[in-house]
């Protein structure tokens, strides 16, 4: 895997490595030829490990003193917040880090949907990364459930009930998710069995994500393929760790205001009202970070369309790499993608805010209205977008444009660089 | 000094600072994780018990809980109290007057936690060879003081720290 | 290139934000105090809280139980910090069951610090039945399941009024104003000198309801003011660590600027 042989300076060193190469492995990572225009947006895959880290920690301290039962759970949550020390701390770290990391993962993957780091040849570091997603939506899931809220049972009542939509096996299914007939106890103590083991699911596909990565490498603002090592990068420490150290703390700033000065914003309130199985609350609404999905379920009236188009909008994220055509990666270069980016990331939010609104009225069309764009983007405008747009030219290095600001079109046709590279 | 090394001393400190800075926050980010599994509030609230002792007669013993261990109290009459006065201390493994086991002038209580001190055994009452307690998982004896007096246990059994609040009520912790 | 891009950001940031305000605005306008908790050097009033828990003790908890609080929570750090001798005394004039004893009997007992707070009701159907079908909720964390918090709790307390003329209202069941609803089965529970303030403060209703809700927002928060503390703790750290690893960032990088 390396491309000169690490020889570790201690005796006991060199003993270890012989037999375990991890010196070897930290001396890859540590001098890993990474392109030196990285911008700010390439910081978040560090801070997203610190989230996962973060999320496991406190995880499982709070699993010390939690007691996953229907009866005990409300109760137990409360004791952590008022008699564990630190308990509130560590409580609110672990909610609060959820929303964090979502956060992160919309910036990181807008960030890849924008400089094309989903294209060839990192396909399958982006078919893992929305596997690392959709176990980060499992986890979510089941984690808001273990305080035994009404947001907890109901958003679970519902989401579980979704599955009763497949044909003939539908109801067999749920109740085998239930584990009882409506989701009560059973269901809980699986969920949180499932809630501790998908978190070091996701640990190894993280690993998987970034050794696919160090394959190609990673790509840069301006998409050009670059050759490493070269004079386009620098080694990964200490350019890129103390950068991405600096873009963590600044995410920690945000993270501490929310944990220490508005830890509740981002729930809801009836979540601190205990289960109630015979009341059901005004509004179910699942958190933030799941709400455009739950806008795209809604808007088809009918309950296994809803759940299809619905698993249909992750769908087409996956198969993204075969639908966009261009050739081009950078959106730096493309303008007429640019455009539609953005267009597509006010529709995401709005899909988010109608999610959180009622299904009905204004509301009801307009989640309609932004679901279709969101298929037309990936299904229609992307894969024409390839034959019609006219790209920009391309930089011949990244040197050239960092040395000059600019730079001087090396082809008259753009994608003839980008072929030779090949 | 040249400029260059100047320069070099500038770049070190504000490196060495940030390391320093860094592991200062990593020590406070650790300590509440550790902390969180010592005894929480609820816990240290049962920290004291207060027990009513009205109810137990001369000879006899019960039995309480306390931070989830058993502590026997044992209300001796006037001759297992000479018994417990008499024993020469040379006799003892743990040498300990009977004195210093009681409180003044309330030397009929014998308030003790009732582990066995070698491996943690609840002992029996009124078994043994010496008037006490006999502690069945590998043989210790303890006499009318809670002394041990033959048998692996290294030690007395041990006396908490507690305070008679009136005549009918002993607070233990 | 960027600076479109940076506009476009700016722009979607701003449509964010005003969504946000409009969510949080469709609370009807409730009343809005200037709590001394509110903000991030938001702290509590020990006496403001001493007088909640008698408005608490005096008037509510006759229906509504705060089973998730202990006695000894009113003497801790960060609350109304009774004395332990008071702490003591207020438990004390409550019984709770406790055994089975040696007999096998249950038996009752004066409460201890340890104890829970007692419940007026021994379980929730007792409680709905005694209340003419409505469950009067636990007030543990009464304050956080509420959008509106703290306003919210004041602006029930301060909103009965007379029904509009064109209302529908059952026997039983009240007009309040700033009630999700308007309906509510709980009668107005504050009174102007409904009871007397053992501090001397006059006991207006809207004095009682600021209280209470202050004690009320404590229990829900018992940990607020020790959060917000270390909350500016970690912020400034955090701030002067980044300023260093900043200046460490660009020293490290200038080698590369320096290379060209």
């Amino acid at each position: 895997m390396s491309e000169h042989e690490y020889v570790p300076s201690s005796k006991a060193g060199k003993w270890f490595n012989d037999r375990l190469p991890l010196l070897s492995l930290g001396a890859h990572l540590s001098d890993y030829p990474t392109p030196k225009n990285l911008n700010y947006w390439w910081t978040f895959g560090g801070i997203l490990t610190f989230c996962l880290i973060t999320q496991i920690v406190t995880g499982i301290v709070l699993a010390m003193h939690y007691v996953a039962h229907a009866d005990l759970a409300f109760e137990s949550v409360e004791k952590i917040m008022r008699d564990v020390n630190y308990g509130w701390l560590i409580r609110y770290i672990h909610s609060n880090g959820a929303s964090m990391f979502f956060l992160a993962v919309y910036i990181h993957i807008f960030r890849s949907l924008f400089f094309g780091s989903f294209k060839s040849p990192r396909e399958l570091i982006w078919i893992i990364g929305m596997l690392i997603y959709i176990l980060m939506m499992a986890a979510a899931f089941m984690g808001y459930v273990l305080p035994w809220g009404q947001m907890s049972f109901w958003g679970a009542t519902v989401i579980t009930n979704l599955f009763s939509a497949i044909p003939l096996v539908g109801e067999s299914v749920v109740t085998w998710l239930w584990g009882g007939y409506s989701v009560d106890n059973p269901t809980l103590t699986r969920f949180f069995s499932l809630h501790y083991l998908i978190p070091f699911l996701i640990l190894g596909l993280v690993v998987l994500h970034i050794w696919a990565l160090h394959i190609p490498g990673n790509n840069n603002p301006v998409g050009i393929d670059i050759k490493k090592p070269s004079k386009d990068t620098v080694p990964f420490h200490p350019y890129i760790t103390v950068k991405d150290i600096f873009a963590l703390l600044m995410f920690m700033i945000i993270f501490a205001g929310f944990v220490f000065f508005s830890p509740n914003v981002l729930g809801h309130a009836d979540n601190y009202i205990p289960a109630n199985p015979l009341v059901t609350p005004a509004h179910i609404v699942p958190e933030w970070y799941l709400l455009p999905f739950y806008a795209i379920l809604r808007s088809v009236p009918d309950k296994l369309g809803g759940v299809i188009l619905m698993f249909g909008a992750l769908f087409v994220l996956i198969i993204l790499p075969w639908l966009d055509t261009s050739k081009v990666r950078s959106a730096v270069f493309r303008p007429m993608y640019r455009q539609f980016f953005w267009i597509f990331v006010v529709d995401v939010l709005a899909l988010g805010y109608l999610g959180a609104m009622p299904a009905e009225g204004i509301y009801l069309f307009l989640a309609r209205i932004t679901t279709i764009y969101y298929f037309l983007h990936f299904i229609v405008i992307l894969p024409a977008l390839g034959f019609f747009e006219k790209t920009d030219p391309l930089p011949a290095s990244i040197s050239e444009l960092v040395l000059t600001g600019g730079f001087s079109a090396v082809s008259a046709r753009s994608d003839k660089i980008i072929n030779e590279k090949k | 000094m040249s400029k260059q090394e100047n320069k070099q001393n500038r770049r070190d400190f504000l490196f060495t600072a940030s390391y320093t800075v860094g592991a200062v926050g990593i020590g406070a980010t650790i300590w509440p994780l550790i902390h969180q599994m010592n005894p929480d509030e609820s816990v240290k609230a049962l920290a004291t018990t207060e027990v009513d002792i009205s109810q137990v007669e001369p000879g006899k013993s019960i039995t309480v809980l306390w931070r989830g261990k058993p502590i026997f109290i044992k209300r001796r009459t006037p001759q297992e109290i000479q018994e417990a006065k008499s024993v020469e201390l040379k006799d003892l493994p743990d040498p300990q007057k009977d004195e210093e086991r009681v409180k003044e002038g309330k030397n009929e209580w014998l308030v003790m936690v009732g582990v066995c001190t070698h491996l943690g055994c609840v002992p029996l009452k009124d078994k043994g060879d010496f008037n006490g307690w006999f502690c069945p998982c590998h043989g210790s004896h303890y006499d009318i003081s809670g002394r041990v007096r033959k048998g692996p246990a290294p030690k007395n059994m041990e006396i908490p720290k507690y305070e008679f609040v009136d005549n009918n009520t002993i607070k233990i912790g | 290139m960027k600076k479109n891009n940076l506009i476009n950001l700016s722009v979607i940031i701003l449509i964010i934000t005003l969504f946000c305000g409009r969510a949080y605005s469709a609370s009807k306008d409730i009343l809005k105090i200037d709590w001394s908790f509110a903000g991030i050097t938001g702290k509590f009033e020990r006496d403001s809280l001493q007088r909640g828990y008698q408005v608490y003790k005096e008037v509510c908890a006759s229906c509504h139980s705060m089973q998730y609080l202990s006695y000894r929570n009113l003497g801790q750090k960060g609350g109304p910090e009774f004395t332990l001798e008071e702490v003591k005394a207020i438990a004390a004039s409550y019984e709770v069951e406790d055994g089975p004893n040696s007999d096998g009997d249950m038996f009752t007992r004066p409460a201890r610090p340890s104890d829970h707070f007692v419940k007026p009701y021994p379980n929730v159907n007792a409680a709905i039945a005694s209340n003419g079908g409505a469950y009067p909720p636990d007030m543990s964390v009464l304050v956080k399941a509420r959008p509106g918090g703290a306003n919210y709790i004041y602006s029930v307390l301060m909103g009965y009024e007379e029904k509009p003329a064109d209302f529908d209202l059952d026997v039983g069941v009240y007009y309040n104003k700033y009630m999700d609803g308007n309906k509510i089965k709980m009668p107005s529970p504050l009174s102007d000198d409904l009871i007397e303030y053992t501090d001397g403060t006059n006991a207006t209703q809207a004095q009682m309801a600021k209280d209470v809700t202050a004690f009320l927002t404590w229990a829900a928060e018992p940990h607020l003011e020790a959060r917000h503390r270390t909350g500016t703790k970690v912020i400034i750290y955090l701030i002067i660590l980044a300023t260093l690893v900043y200046f460490s960032m660009k020293k490290i990088w200038s080698r590369v600027d320096a290379e060209k």
